[in-house]
């Protein structure tokens, strides 16, 4: 009897001590969603979280606490060589503690259909982004501003955002640490996340299903602003484009709209997937089969068109083609590439 | 020249890689011949590659010497039940049909996938020390990271072979296997399979994990990844196979009363096991074949432009791969419960409730793979019964160290304690780590943030450490003398432990708290605004010291072959018909058969035996 008391004591003091321990070292990121709450907004991501780190610090005490304090107590005296008490079950207690934790888990998995119900309430008042992923970038389209497009993902705090995304070409995963929620993105479909940002900061949207070699560095900025000041950046966006009157100043929107800059780098210093566009206008460049073109226009314009029609000597053959871009699209970026020097 | 050759394992690996340069010509010809383009970017094109490694695998195992007596027997020969081994370490590279040779074989290799796959991790462990990049590329990054998790399953699926092999039929009192033969071809297959794994990487490597996830494991640029499917998929019979023999071998071949509920609780665990991997290893096989022939044939299973789907490969993959979890760790969890009772000299409390832990495990792991699909884009509503499904695992997992830790209450704690029983004990908290970061991903809401991230890798290295690697090496220990009639070192084993242990929850824990943090899986470089710096290189120098205590243990066992303190008889009184006979095990096991008397774990009650050998 002693030796229970004993345990239960230290059980409850290792799972107090453990889930403060827990605690106060910060597990999760900053909040910064609906969705991801707080340990006291019930259903929200972190509450849920909270509770299971409760329950996993009492669980752990509870096994180990016992297990380490018999192999202390327990142990075999000097000279002892009997064998131990036969005990070879109690069969009301198996039956209590297969029953018990059955309860504790029909409650976790209430809590957790409850919690996954309000992680997905939706607004019918949502404001539509659409999420083009590709190999290796983001980019974002508002249609209710005009189509603008942006490699940056900027929200109003306080509205609900329905993500619609698509990808160009394998699958991808929609991932801010801060909100919590995450979501594929399946080439041939739609698939779709709400999120309602809160709390004003600048984040990353950091991709996270392995998309390939630059995978890692797949991760775009995430600005959440004002509701005033989102309207500002939307409305200076729009008039950007409108008035993008010069070819570089369309191409420089076009580039960052279709994800180039995932694998193509604009300085000097070129990205380990593609070549750097810096001073390549008029160039002289290598092939796989050794021989070498100039990157005039017409280079540039088949390297845009069909990417897999020559090969530049030190890199494979990833870059998808893109049928999208008119004539008039692909001169702009050409003018773009140009004016890298 | 010639005494080199005739050791069966070379003269099939000559075979092999001659039968790769037949396929790789046959297709290059007939590819010449009508026109098409015979050369590719790996010198061959990918078609020639895949056929000649299916060429490659069938010569192997034809000239090894492991269809030997079929083929006799093809021709009308007989040939005797039993060959007898050559008496030198040569019998363990040829096709030997003794089930403790086997066992063995499979043993070492497993040993030595792990120190491949360690070490492949211990590399890009040292990239990503520090932020930037250091000495790979990303590339070289994604595929040794690939290759590590894969290395891995097959040098576990390997290792628990080896344990179940070597100790099933000593337990049950059989004379070997049911099928000695398809024992032996288990075994052998699995050589080429490691072959063609290990062949991607200077095919271009492999990008997709272990997971293989089209479209991109479609990539045409890499034809490294068809070979790791083919590896995969040959490795595959090796465990249909294997657990097939494994089934008929407990369903027939038990000694005289050994009735269900006396079978030693490992035995348990392995049935569970096999019955999985029987049933199971056919999706994986299945789902990478059909990528397999996305890419060789132009069939759009997968591919959204010709109508396929990609998430149904997700579908078909984890309906193994998720059952392929408890494959790994129920033998493991099966050596925790058999070593405890002899080593504190007690009865397992609640013997039937662990061994129907294990079957209430196996029968609910079918019933849970979409948990690892949460983010996938697979119906909405589906993620709810799979969580359900997933959290009612923790039931009998939960019966499981409920009855460990009755067991210990009140035994005898051997001091000092014996490596074996350190590990045992190490498995115990390892795994109920592992046990209790699992629910969090279970849970739908929590996953979102969860998925794909490092909380998750570490999460699965506490499981499959807790399940696998420590219950490994405590049978290691507990039961080498059995094979070889010497022990292991006990200080050096000692010291194994005590560096691993602690290491090892330094890297899992701290895998997990960065994962939470934001810090992706997969990822060669990380954003420095993280600050995960410091926390990599701990992360690092933790995989060095596990590397090295597991060196130590190498090292140990090298010597203790030759040098170890002998260890004849039972040495650790048990009552388990194994020990009952001189160590090293004769070569046919029992020569008197016995007689099931008694309840398996009945220690401390006096007068009591499990097993009695009957008259001759
Ligand atoms: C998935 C990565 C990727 C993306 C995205 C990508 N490219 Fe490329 N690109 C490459 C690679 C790799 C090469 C070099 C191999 C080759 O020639 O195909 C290349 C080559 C080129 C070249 C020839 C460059 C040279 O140095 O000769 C041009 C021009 C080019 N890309 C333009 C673009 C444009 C414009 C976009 C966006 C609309 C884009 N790329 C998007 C990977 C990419
Ligand atoms: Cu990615
Ligand atoms: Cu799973």
């Amino acid at each position: 009897m002693r030796h229970f008391v004993i345990v239960g004591i230290l059980v409850v003091l290792a799972a107090v001590g453990a889930y403060a321990g827990l605690d106060a070292s910060g597990l999760m990121p900053v909040a910064a969603s609906a969705q991801a709450g707080s340990a006291t907004t019930a259903g929200s991501i972190d509450w849920m979280w909270n509770l299971q780190v409760i329950a996993m610090s009492f669980l752990f005490a509870l096994i180990v606490v016992p297990l380490v304090y018999a192999l202390i107590v327990f142990r075999r005296k000097q000279g002892d060589t009997s064998d131990a008490e036969h005990i070879t079950g109690n069969t009301p207690l198996e039956i209590t503690w297969t029953l018990i934790p059955l309860v504790l888990v029909l409650a976790f998995a209430y809590l957790g259909a409850y919690s996954l119900r309000e992680v997905r309430r939706a607004d019918p008042q949502a404001m539509i982004v659409k999420v083009h992923a590709q190999q290796f970038a983001w980019s974002f389209e508002y249609p209710d501003y005009g189509g603008v497009i942006s490699d940056k993902l900027y929200l109003p705090a306080g509205t609900q955002i329905l993500l619609q995304m698509d990808s160009k070409d394998v699958i991808h995963s929609f991932w801010v640490p801060e909100f919590r929620v995450k979501q594929d993105v399946v080439p041939g479909r739609v698939t779709e996340l709400r999120i309602t940002p809160t709390l004003p900061g600048e984040y990353k949207v950091r991709c996270a299903e392995l998309c390939g070699t630059s995978h890692y560095s797949m991760e775009n900025g995430v600005v959440v602003t004002s509701e005033a000041e989102f309207i500002a950046w939307a409305q200076e966006q729009q008039n950007a484009l409108a008035s993008a009157q010069t070819p570089e100043g369309k191409g420089e929107l076009l580039v960052k709209a279709n994800g180039c800059l995932g694998c193509h780098s604009i300085t000097a210093t070129a990205l380990p997937t593609a070549p750097t566009w810096f001073g390549l206008f008029g160039s002289s460049v290598t092939l796989e089969d050794g021989s070498t073109v100039t990157a005039d226009e017409a280079f540039l314009k088949e390297s845009i068109h069909d990417p897999l029609a020559k090969i530049v000597k030190g890199f494979a053959p990833i870059m998808p083609a893109y049928s999208n871009l008119t004539d008039e699209d692909i001169a702009a970026i050409i003018a773009y590439i140009e004016s890298l020097k | 020249m010639k005494k080199i050759y005739s050791i069966p394992l070379v003269r099939g690996l000559v075979w092999l890689v001659v039968g790769l340069v037949i396929g790789i010509a046959a297709v290059a010809g007939i590819r010449a011949a009508l026109g098409l383009d015979a050369t590719g970017r790996y010198l061959f094109t990918e078609h020639a590659w895949v056929f000649g490694g299916f060429v490659g695998t069938l010569a192997f195992i034809a000239t090894h010497g492991v269809m030997g007596d079929w083929f006799k027997w093809w021709r009308g020969q007989d040939t005797p039940e039993h060959h007898e081994d050559p008496a030198s370490w040569l019998k363990y590279l040829g096709p030997s049909l003794d089930h403790k040779v086997i066992g063995i074989q499979y043993t070492i290799t497993a040993i030595i996938l792990l120190v491949v796959g360690g070490t492949f991790a211990l590399i890009f462990r040292t990239e990503l020390s520090f932020e930037g990049q250091q000495f790979l590329n990303p590339d070289q990054y994604n595929t040794l990271m690939s290759l590590h998790g894969m290395l891995m399953i097959v040098s576990i699926l390997l290792g628990i072979a080896g344990l179940m092999n070597y100790l099933v039929p000593l337990l049950i009192g059989a004379a070997d296997m049911a099928f000695p033969r398809l024992n032996a071809f288990s075994f052998w297959i699995a050589v080429p399979a490691a072959v063609w794994l290990l062949l991607s990487m200077p095919l271009g490597g492999v990008e997709t994990g272990w997971t293989g996830y089209p479209p991109l494991s479609a990539n045409p640029a890499k034809i490294g990844q068809q070979m790791f499917f083919l590896g995969v998929f040959v490795a595959g019979w090796s465990s249909v196979l294997g657990a097939l023999n494994l089934i008929a071998t407990v369903a027939r071949m038990r000694a005289k009363g050994m009735t269900a509920f006396r079978l030693p609780i490992f035995v348990w665990a392995s049935i569970a096991t096999s019955l999985i991997a029987l049933t199971a290893t056919q999706l994986i096989g299945l789902s990478f074949q059909m990528v397999m022939f996305q890419r060789l044939f132009g069939m759009g299973f997968f591919d959204p432009a010709k109508g396929g789907n990609p998430v149904l490969f997700q579908h078909l993959f984890w309906f193994y791969s998720h059952p392929a979890v408890y494959v790994f760790i129920l033998p493991g969890l099966g050596v925790v419960s058999e070593l405890l009772p002899p080593l504190i000299r007690k009865p397992l409390f609640g013997y039937k409730w662990v061994a129907m832990s294990s079957f209430g495990i196996a029968l609910v792991g079918f019933l849970v793979w979409a948990h690892h699909m949460f983010t996938s884009g697979m119906n909405e509503y589906l993620r709810v019964p799979f969580m359900y499904s997933t959290l009612l695992v923790a039931v009998p997992t939960g019966v499981k160290f409920f009855s460990w830790v009755a067991t210990i209450w009140k035994g005898k704690i051997p001091t000092p304690m014996p490596s074996a029983f350190l590990f045992t004990i190490g498995a115990i908290v390892v795994f109920l780590m592992g046990g209790l970061t699992g629910p969090p991903n279970a849970t739908v809401s929590t996953d979102l943030h969860l998925h794909d991230t490092y909380w998750i890798v570490g999460h699965f290295h506490d499981t499959l450490f807790g399940g696998f690697v420590f219950p490994f090496f405590a049978a290691l220990y507990y039961w080498f003398p059995k094979a070889t009639g010497r022990r292991l070192d006990e200080r050096l084993g000692r010291l194994h432990f005590w560096l691993m242990t602690p290491a090892f929850l330094v890297l899992s824990s701290g895998m997990m708290r960065i994962g939470l943090l934001g810090m992706r899986r997969r990822i060669f470089d990380y954003d420095p605004a993280l600050g995960f710096e410091n926390m990599h290189v701990t992360l690092t120098v933790a995989a060095f010291l596990i590397a090295f205590s597991i060196a130590i243990f190498i090292y140990n066992m090298i010597v203790s072959v030759k040098e170890g303190d002998p260890a004849p008889g039972n040495i650790w009184n048990s009552r388990s018909p194994e020990w009952q006979v001189p160590s090293p095990m004769p070569a046919h096991n029992y020569e008197t058969p016995f007689e099931v008397v008694g309840e398996p774990y009945d220690y401390g009650l006096p007068g009591s035996k499990y097993v009695e050998f009957m008259k001759k």
